[in-house]
This record gives structure tokens, C-alpha cells and sequence, in this order.
């Protein structure tokens, strides 16, 4: 039973980081980019929801909208400001060591805005806990939440980016960008438009993150940030399925090997597990294997 | 004509230097004061400790100014933030050394504490730390402690548990990547076989993986511990307990200092701290006339707080410097050197009767006094 229970709260784990994968993966496929404020865009998205909850007395669906709302904004923003000049830079180094200072900025922002207190997320998710087999499992509300909206986002997106006429323009310049813009894609467009997707899904999981784990402060998305970018590494960076599966299953790994190896080494096993996956697939378990034409 | 402006800037430089370092000892006003310098976390995870230590000492400062100081000579005292961290509070430090620092109060924390006392030491600076408890906050011979050693709090945790019958099955969390927890976890565990207390399971987490605490406390939960031991910080205790409750689990809860301030954690239920012990000094409701009135001074000074250990921690470490200055005799205008002599030497004669019991010290700078730990009972702290 307790091992059901691992695996259910391994689950809850990884759904979390599946949300914030799916940004870094997307982001990824489309601009050729690794966008490493992804994980402190969660944190601002936090940070909005609980003050419109706790200054301004909004109802939390609502908050909810507005953070998603601001985050989406905010990634834009960061698009336009910091990586737009970079796109053609020689190096693809640039717009990393970019990213890496807007991640930087966005802590010290909050910090100076909000304080480096920790501040306890309020948790308003409606759905009860429920209790199985004599009590000796329980799944709580927001578990269950997080396990459905991950689903629920990933096949969204999927939708979207295969049904739809800007998901196909987002294919088409993630697979080869200056053949999409001859045949009249607009890029600049496309690429602002995955940004505004991610960071409004980063908003979602900076509320499920933090109604799982209720303690805020500016470094909240840091940790979670890197722990998604591994799991989209793990999935194959660039593959939204590959995203959500990585994410959950490097959830579970932690938990479980939390559980039965060691608490102490549990974030050890976790890159242990990636090294060895990417020396047998290189590209992560559903990256593409595209062969360099010579 | 460069090298003469570059001279002349650097001549300048030198004065003002020496006649920033020279005001040491003296009020602005010209008049010979004490000057205790203090560094805490003010802002930051651990700000809950650094505003207690400042509104204690404050209130001890005051106190002894109104009385008429120490032989006769004024204290003024001054707190620097440190955000809980090892390279601000060097930095706090030297900022407190130009305004003229004689002896130091803290720091609060303790891997701060370490790099301070290194410096202080370095500097034969006098040093008294209220609240940090790792054994090597008091390495050098210039430096005391108020609090119990990590060690100390362990082992007195666990003679806790095994006298008052708490518990005979007890499960640990804590954090391995902390010197502070991971001390007390050892000599509890050491402490813990003589006093016939089974440890059934001990669950770590590290500073990279702080939320997640679902696991541990599964498998205490499984292993059928009766108590948990949580000798960590109240930030972490404050998820711990909420994680517990989504589970519906409820064991008798037991921690150190840290947990200390986990009521004033913003927007966290006060209610699932009900019934939490810790091992601390000082409860707020204690009969004595000395904590009824130290009560109700830091009720009325600063907007009807109460006062965790840490106030108390301070409060008592002021009138520790005030002991040994009076006992050894010493001015405000001797050198910094020569007053951490004299203080030294008289530390280990003094016996303070202050609000986190009677404290006697021995050489090596640890304190020497009884164990007490409180209960949380309708929101507040209750002795035992």
C-alpha cells in the first residue's frame, strides 16, 4: 500500500514538473533556445496569484487568469527585450548567458519587491482529499488537480500545435526556420507566440507548485526549474510528449528512490538515471534523431 | 603633476581611514560609550531570529542605560542585517568595526557565526553569541555562547524524551546539507540508546529538495515511530506539518531552537502547530518576576509581540557583557584587545541569573545551565 502511495505522490511530483518541461520544451523546439528564467517566470506568477489573493481579496479563478495573464505579458517582454537582438548572434551562446541573466534579474526583482521572507501559499483548491482502502491511502485535492490539468495541458497543446494554423507555423519553424519564412510564416510572430504559451503555463504550474508545496520566496522556481529542464532532456528537448513523460517519470524516480535507496541521495539517483538514459538514447526518449545531411 | 594628485588623494584616503577607525569608544556627541555591535538576519528565511535578538538586546540596552549604564559609562548598540549568510555577515562585521565596535553580540545564526568569529578572533575582538549553536561558533578563546551547542541540544532532546517518558519509537528528519541539524541528529541518536529510546528510522532531505517531505514522513508514518524529532528550522517544520496533516497523520512533534518562530510564519495555520514541543530556554508564560516583566516590556515597546527564546537569548547575552565588564573592571577606552582580555578572564568567575536560567561558563565558552522545553497550546507557548 505505502507503495502506491509513493508512486501516487511520485506522480504529483513529476505532473508539476511535466507543466514546466512543456514550456522549456516548446521554447526549445521553436527557438533553438534554452530559456532559463522559465523557472523564475513560475516564481513571478506565484508571487502575483498570492498577492491578489491575499492583498486584494480577488477570487482565486480569477487571480489565477490575471497571473496567467501578467506571465504571459512578462514572457513576451523578455522575448522582445533580451533574446530578440541575440537571435542572430554568432554564438548560440549569447542568448544562454542571457537567459541566465534575466533568471538572475527576475530574483532580484522579487526580492526587492517582495521581500526575501518566506511567505506560506493559501491553498484554495476545492477538491477534497480522498481516502482509499480503510483510510490507509490518501490522495489529496491537489494532487488530483495537478494530475488532471497536466493531462488536460498537454493534450491542449498537442491539439493546438497539430490542428491548428499557428501550431503548424510553430512546427514548421521549429523544423526549419528560413524554409518557413520563405513560405510565408512570420516568425518573429511565432516564436513571440511560444513564448506567451509557456509563461502562461507557467503561471499554472507556479500555483500548482506552491499549493502542493505551500512556501514561496524568490527562489522557488530556481530548483524546480532545473529539475523540468531534465526532465525535458530526459523526454527529448523539443518533444512535448516527451516533455510530460519525462517530467512524470523523473518524479516518480525521485520519489521512489527516496523511498527504497536513500533520502539523502535522491537527487544524485535522479541525475544518475539521466546520465545513463542519454548515453544509451542520446536524444531523450522521444527526441527526433535528425542526420546532418553532408 | 599626476603622481602629486594621485598622492595627495591617497594622503587623504589614509586620514580619513585613520580618523574612521579612531572614533572607536566614542559617542557622536564625544562622550565614552560601550559600543556592542550585533548581526542577524533581519530580512531573509531566517529574519524570524535576527528581529527577536535585536528587540531583546534592545530592551536589555535600554534598561541598563536607564539604570545608568555599566560603571557608570553609556551602551549604544547596533544591528547589522546578515540575511543569514556567511559572506554578508563579514560584511556586516567590518561595517560595525568602522562604526567602532568593542565587543560583539551574535551572531544569531550559525554558519554566519562561523566566518565572524574567524575574523573576531583574528582581531581579538570579544564575542558573545546568543543563538548560534554549532560547536565551532565559539572556536576561538574570545568567543562565548548563550544557547546550548547543537551537540548539547541533542543530547539534552533525547535525555528530554527518555526522563519525561515522551516516547519509546521515534523517527528523525533532517536536513543533511545542514551542520546545524545533522550535529543534533548525531548526538541525538547517541543519546538516545542510553536513554532506551529506539530511533526507527532517520529520513534526510538537503537544501536543493525542501518541499517535497511527503516520503519521509510516509515512512515514518510506516515505521510507527510515536514522536517525530524535527531538529531543523521552522520554515521547513512549517511544511512538514502541513504535509502531515494532508496525510492525516499525527505524531507527538519534538524539536530544537529552530523550530522556534514557526507561529509567526505569514499565512501558515497556527492550528497545525498544536501540540509541537521544542526544546527551548524560555517560555513566555514562566512565573518568574524577571520574564513577566521582560513580557510585558516587549509587548508594550513593539506592538504586542511575544517574545520567542531568541529575545530572550539576547536580552540575557547583554547582561552577560555587562557581568563581565563589571566583574573585570574594564573602560570603555581600553583598546578592543585589551577589553576582550580582561572580559575573558572574567567570564568564567560571573553567574548570571538571567531569563533563560541560571548560566555559569566554563573555558572553552559553552554555557552550563538546566533543559527546558515548552508545549504549543492554543497558539502560544506553554511551559512544560
Amino acid at each position: 500500500m505505502s507503495f502506491i502511495s509513493y508512486l501516487i505522490n511520485g506522480i504529483s511530483l513529476g505532473s508539476v514538473y511535466a507543466i514546466i518541461a512543456l514550456g522549456y520544451t516548446m521554447v526549445y523546439g521553436i527557438a533553438k533556445m534554452l530559456n532559463f528564467a522559465h523557472g523564475d517566470v513560475i516564481m513571478i506568477g506565484a508571487y502575483t496569484v498570492l498577492t491578489l489573493l491575499t492583498g486584494a481579496g480577488v477570487n482565486p479563478w480569477i487571480a489565477v487568469l490575471i497571473g496567467m495573464a501578467t506571465c504571459t505579458v512578462l514572457g513576451m517582454l523578455i522575448e522582445k527585450v533580451a533574446y530578440k537582438p541575440l537571435r542572430n548572434a554568432s554564438s548560440s551562446l549569447a542568448v544562454l548567458i542571457t537567459a541566465i541573466g534575466v533568471s538572475y534579474l527576475l530574483q532580484n526583482t522579487a526580492l526587492l519587491v517582495f521581500g526575501a521572507d518566506t511567505k506560506s501559499f493559501i491553498n484554495f483548491i476545492p477538491v477534497p482529499s480522498v481516502s482509499m482502502a480503510q483510510r490507509e491511502l490518501t490522495i489529496t485535492g491537489t494532487t488530483i488537480v495537478t494530475i488532471v490539468a497536466c493531462l488536460v495541458i498537454m493534450c491542449g497543446l498537442m491539439l493546438f500545435v497539430n490542428k491548428t494554423k499557428p501550431g503548424r507555423a510553430m512546427k514548421a519553424v521549429s523544423e526549419d526556420r528560413g524554409a518557413a519564412q520563405l513560405m510565408g510564416v512570420n516568425v518573429n510572430a511565432t516564436i513571440s507566440l511560444t513564448f506567451a504559451i509557456g509563461s502562461g503555463l507557467a503561471a499554472v504550474a507556479g500555483v500548482l507548485l506552491c499549493s502542493a508545496y505551500p512556501s514561496l520566496t524568490p527562489y522557488t522556481g530556481a530548483m524546480p526549474g532545473i529539475k523540468a529542464f531534465v526532465a525535458a532532456v530526459f523526454g527529448g528537448i523539443g518533444s512535448i510528449p516527451g516533455a510530460m513523460i519525462g517530467g512524470i517519470l523523473l518524479g516518480i524516480i525521485e520519489t521512489l528512490g527516496k523511498a527504497y535507496i536513500s533520502s539523502q541521495v535522491a537527487d544524485a539517483i535522479v541525475f544518475a538515471v539521466l546520465i545513463v538514459v542519454l548515453l544509451v538514447k542520446p536524444t531523450g526518449l522521444f527526441g527526433k534523431n535528425i542526420q546532418e545531411k553532408v | 603633476m599626476k603622481k602629486f594628485i594621485s598622492f595627495a588623494l591617497v594622503t587623504m584616503l589614509l586620514v580619513g581611514c585613520l580618523t574612521g577607525c579612531g572614533n572607536s569608544g566614542a559617542s557622536d556627541s564625544g562622550e565614552l560609550v560601550f559600543k556592542i555591535g550585533a548581526a542577524g538576519p533581519l530580512t531573509g528565511a531566517a529574519a524570524a531570529y535576527g528581529d527577536a535578538v535585536n528587540k531583546g538586546a534592545q530592551i536589555a540596552v535600554d534598561e541598563i542605560n536607564a539604570a545608568g549604564g555599566i560603571n557608570g559609562i553609556k551602551v549604544e548598540f547596533k544591528m547589522e542585517d546578515d540575511e543569514h549568510d556567511a559572506e554578508k555577515a563579514v560584511n556586516a562585521y567590518n561595517n560595525l568595526k568602522d562604526w567602532g565596535m568593542q565587543m560583539m553580540m551574535g551572531t544569531v545564526t550559525s554558519a554566519p557565526c562561523i566566518a565572524v568569529e574567524a575574523e573576531a578572533s583574528a582581531d581579538n575582538m570579544f564575542l558573545i553569541t546568543p543563538s548560534g549553536t554549532a560547536v565551532d561558533c565559539i572556536s576561538g578563546s574570545n568567543a562565548f555562547r548563550l544557547c546550548f551547542s547543537d551537540p548539547a541540544q541533542g543530547t539534552k532532546s533525547a535525555e528530554y524524551i527518555g526522563v519525561n517518558k515522551l516516547a519509546t519509537k521515534v523517527a528523525i528528519i533532517y536536513d543533511s546539507s545542514d551542520p546545524y541539524s545533522s550535529g543534533i541528529c548525531e548526538s541525538f541518536q547517541a543519546e538516545a540508546a542510553k536513554q532506551g529510546i529506539e530511533v526507527v528510522t532517520s529520513q534526510a532531505f538537503t537544501s536543493d529538495s525542501k518541499t517535497d517531505f511527503k516520503v519521509q514522513l510516509q515512512k515514518a508514518q510506516n515505521s510507527g515511530a510515536e514522536l517525530l524529532f524535527l531538529p531543523i528550522y521552522y520554515q521547513e517544520a512549517s511544511l512538514i506539518l502541513q504535509q502531515a496533516n494532508d496525510m492525516k497523520y499525527a505524531p507527538k512533534i519534538f524539536g530544537c531552537d529552530g523550530l522556534d518562530g514557526i507561529l509567526g510564519v505569514e499565512n501558515f495555520d497556527a492550528k497545525l502547530a498544536e501540540g509541537v514541543m521544542l526544546l527551548t530556554p524560555f517560555a513566555v508564560d514562566a512565573e518568574d518576576e524577571a520574564t513577566k516583566k521582560f513580557v510585558a516590556t516587549y509587548a508594550e515597546k513593539y506592538n504586542n509581540e511575544v517574545p520567542i527564546q531568541f529575545a530572550a537569548d539576547a536580552y540575557d547575552a547583554i547582561y552577560a557583557i555587562k557581568a563581565a565588564i563589571e566583574e573585570s573592571g574594564a573602560t570603555a577606552d581600553m583598546s578592543v584587545s585589551d577589553l576582550c582580555d580582561a572580559m575573558k578572564a572574567s567570564m568564567t568567575k560571573i553567574t548570571l541569573k538571567g531569563l533563560t536560567g541560571t548560566i555559569t561558563w566554563d573555558e572553552s565558552g559553552e554555557p552550563n545551565k538546566e533543559p527546558k522545553a515548552v508545549i504549543i497550546k492554543d497558539g502560544a507557548y506553554t511551559a512544560m
